[in-house]
């Protein structure tokens, strides 16, 4: 046979569309650019908080006035003017009993999304709960929800109905100390998602939450806390877009999981956050602090995540293995094109006896961006016949992309085991010849090759977001070839 | 005419590989393509199917009365062209059924058709999985992942089977198989054959001709066609081998 020539059909980069790029134009109240007590004064009153959740939220920005921004993070972008922000954006009217109350243009904003705020027409049997900037502006069936005991809310409502609960549990598992970003949330956070699954019970509906950040020059900082109660079980999604921007927003959130004895939490992501345009301009900075601890035994944690948007992503969702017999799981797609920057992975911390946990991880570049998987597994010593499980793969498309692996393992315990496999491998021109001889065109090829590398992973997200995410995946790598 | 190549010349890094040659394929006919390594048997086959990386410098290529130099791979499949490969590839995560219908789905999206519906598509593959003694489970696992040799030749004569091509080109598909999956693979061509379509089949034995019987074998040598004949020329070369071919083609080249 004779060589196969080297062939440019990888080559050409072009423009893949960004298709949640729109702009809602609806009446904002906003406090003024900028970072001082006083901003944080602002926020606070404006969602007229108790005094405590102002301490805790000065406390916090006291420290962060302390902190260096981390460079450790394979990815590089100029110095973010954390003066030049708005903190707060909110569309004028907060709070919503009916659908009837929403401004029509944010319901309409919220259909462009596909997203259904009607609870009347929904069949999927999904609770939603919509985060536009910096507040929630509805969460649907929160009744349904109730009966079993379930609460599924704003973080400023349960701050006001639950405070006991986000006392007990907000900063257990992420404190304000971890760690600069993670420090600015804790003072600054507007609004997001909490979530109470009561002892016993497994939740009826898969909950959900989609971030939005609408207004420019904002930041959006929300904050997750879901809590699951001694053998409850809940599935959780969150999907993220943003409008098409010139300048880099900042979006720093924290998502924290407790599990007691027996619980189990599903957390699924598909981040789609404005990536920037193909010659790297704009996009969101997704600086992103996700932790669960397996507080209880048995307990488990599964991390799912889709990551496809963002300039850059800095995000590691990890799991504390604390309890005896706990899980953790992580289960990863990114995919960077264009000027992208991704440095993402997961820490499992085994520190209970018979803990395991898994990581598969498939990273996926293209155009001149740049993937890195970075993680930590660390057994304590007194994490007896703990296992765990890494495997960390990179496709290639093109030959101006990287991927990079950074694997840490600290094992500190004799009977434990721990086995890391990694991969890289190209898209290889033998393969899309092979599909376009079949009459399937390059673009559908890419889609079909990639949804495959992927699979191991999309097939552990729920099914309302598993089709999304394949579409998602084909047209983040729309025009990555040429 | 089915096919007609006039003149074609085509050129890998600059380098010659096909040096002016000539071939007319009609309905209903099966050409073989036999000669020596290195003398462009393959390099044909990735001019026809519009492989990136192949230069024609010179010649033109007429399929169903359209010149299709230039017109890119997935065209030419969907025009009725099909390559079953020599080394076909792997992809890891995609079934065979979704590959199949993926395709199927493109090649009548081409025709202005609508997809398949899902039900009628399940029937065809069962169909046509018979045809060519195709394991059940194999179209449940990746594109010829963990296939044998013999499993991948079977699996690429299945898809022809599927895709109902007017012009199949078999690149060596006989290389890497015992002779009971020679005869399935034959078995499955010959009942593919009618008067609508027409076969390239590339090979270096006879052996394959005994059960894919040819109308006309031609030999490659040095990037043309220097002989043809009918198919008693394979038995003659299975005899003799190419060096009396060779000799032949200087000498005359010499004049």
């Amino acid at each position: 046979m004779e060589n196969i020539p080297g062939t440019n059909i990888l080559d050409e980069v072009t423009q893949g569309d960004y298709k949640f790029g729109f702009y809602t134009d609806i009446e904002n109240d906003t406090a003024p650019r900028g970072l001082t007590e006083d901003t944080i004064r602002f926020i606070s009153a404006k969602k007229e908080e108790p005094e405590w959740m102002l301490a805790s939220r000065l406390k916090a920005f006291r420290h962060w006035l302390t902190l260096k921004e981390p460079e450790w993070a394979h990815v590089h972008y100029p110095a973010i003017n954390y003066q030049n922000i708005i903190y707060y954006a909110a569309p004028k009217k907060k709070e919503y009993a009916s659908l009837d109350e929403i401004d029509p243009e944010l319901l309409e904003t919220f259909n462009k999304l596909g997203i259904s705020l009607d609870e009347q027409k929904k069949l999927t049997g999904v609770a939603v709960d919509a985060v536009i900037d910096s507040v929630s502006v509805k969460t649907t069936f929160q009744d349904t929800l109730g009966k079993h005991g379930v609460i599924f809310c704003s973080f400023s409502e349960a701050v006001r109905n639950h405070p006991e609960l986000i006392q007990k549990y907000m900063g257990s598992v992420v404190p304000y100390t971890d760690n600069y970003f993670a420090a600015l949330n804790s003072a600054v956070f507007s609004d997001g998602s909490f979530c109470f699954i009561p002892k016993g019970v497994r939740c009826p509906l898969e909950l959900s939450t989609y971030f939005r950040i609408n207004a420019a020059n904002t930041g959006q900082f929300e904050r997750t806390l879901i809590v699951a109660e001694d053998s409850s079980y809940v599935s959780y999604m969150e999907g993220c877009t943003a409008p098409m921007r010139d300048e880099n927003q900042l979006h720093a959130a924290i998502v924290e999981i407790v599990a007691m004895d027996d619980a189990e939490v599903k957390y699924s992501t598909v981040q789609n956050w404005y990536p920037g345009d193909k010659n790297g301009l704009g996009g969101v900075y997704n600086f992103v602090t996700k932790r669960g601890l397996c507080k209880g035994r048995n307990s488990k944690i599964s991390w799912t995540q889709v990551e496809t948007g963002s300039a850059i992503t800095w995000k590691y969702p990890s799991c504390v293995l604390m309890g005896d017999n706990s899980v953790g799981e992580f289960y990863s797609v990114a995919v960077t094109n264009h000027y992208q920057q991704a440095d993402t992975g997961t820490k499992m911390i085994h520190i209970g006896k018979n803990t395991r946990s898994t990581i598969i991880s498939k990273g996926i570049s293209a155009g001149k961006s740049n993937n890195s998987y970075r993680g930590l597994v660390k057994i304590l010593p007194a994490a007896a016949n703990s296992r765990n499980f890494s495997q960390c793969d990179s496709l290639l498309l093109g030959d101006r992309c990287g991927a990079h692996t950074f694997p840490y393992i600290q094992a500190r315990n004799e009977t434990s085991i721990v086995e890391h496999e990694a991969t890289t491998s190209k898209i290889s021109e033998d393969q899309l010849f092979y599909c376009k001889q079949r009459g399937i065109d390059t673009e559908k090829a890419i889609g079909l090759i990639v949804n495959g590398y992927a699979k191991e992973v999309l097939n552990k997200l729920p099914m309302e977001f598993a089709v999304e995410a394949q579409k998602l995946l084909a047209i983040t790598l729309e025009g990555s070839v040429g | 005419m089915l096919l007609n190549i006039k003149n074609l010349h085509v050129a890998i890094n600059g380098k010659e590989i096909i040096k002016g040659l000539n071939l007319g394929v009609n309905k209903g006919e099966v050409h073989a393509i036999m000669g020596p390594n290195g003398t462009g048997k393959s390099t044909l086959a990735a001019a026809i199917t519009g492989r990136e990386g192949y230069e024609i410098t010179q010649g033109e290529i007429w399929f169903k009365g359209k010149n299709i130099i230039g017109m890119p791979a997935e065209e030419r499949a969907n025009e009725g062209i099909f390559l079953s490969f020599q080394y076909p590839v792997e992809i890891p995560g995609v079934s065979m059924t979704n590959f199949m219908r993926t395709a199927l789905n493109a090649q009548r999206e081409y025709q202005g058709l609508p997809s398949v519906p899902a039900g009628e598509f399940l029937k065809l593959m069962e169909e046509k999985k018979n045809l060519v003694e195709i394991h059940a489970k194999l179209t449940n696992r990746s594109v010829n992942e963990g296939f044998s040799g013999g499993e991948k030749k079977k699996n690429e004569i299945f898809q022809m089977a599927m895709l109902q091509p007017s012009l199949a080109i078999l690149d060596e598909t006989d290389s890497g198989l015992d002779i009971d999956a020679l005869k399935v693979v034959a078995k499955g061509v010959n009942e593919l054959r009618s008067d609508d379509n027409a076969f390239i089949v590339i090979t270096h034995y006879q052996r394959l001709l005994d059960f894919i019987v040819p109308d006309f074998v031609h030999v490659l040598f040095d990037g043309k066609i220097v002989k043809t004949g009918g198919k008693n020329l394979a038995l003659e070369l299975e005899e003799k081998g190419y060096e009396w071919i060779k000799e032949q083609y200087l000498a005359t080249s010499e004049l």
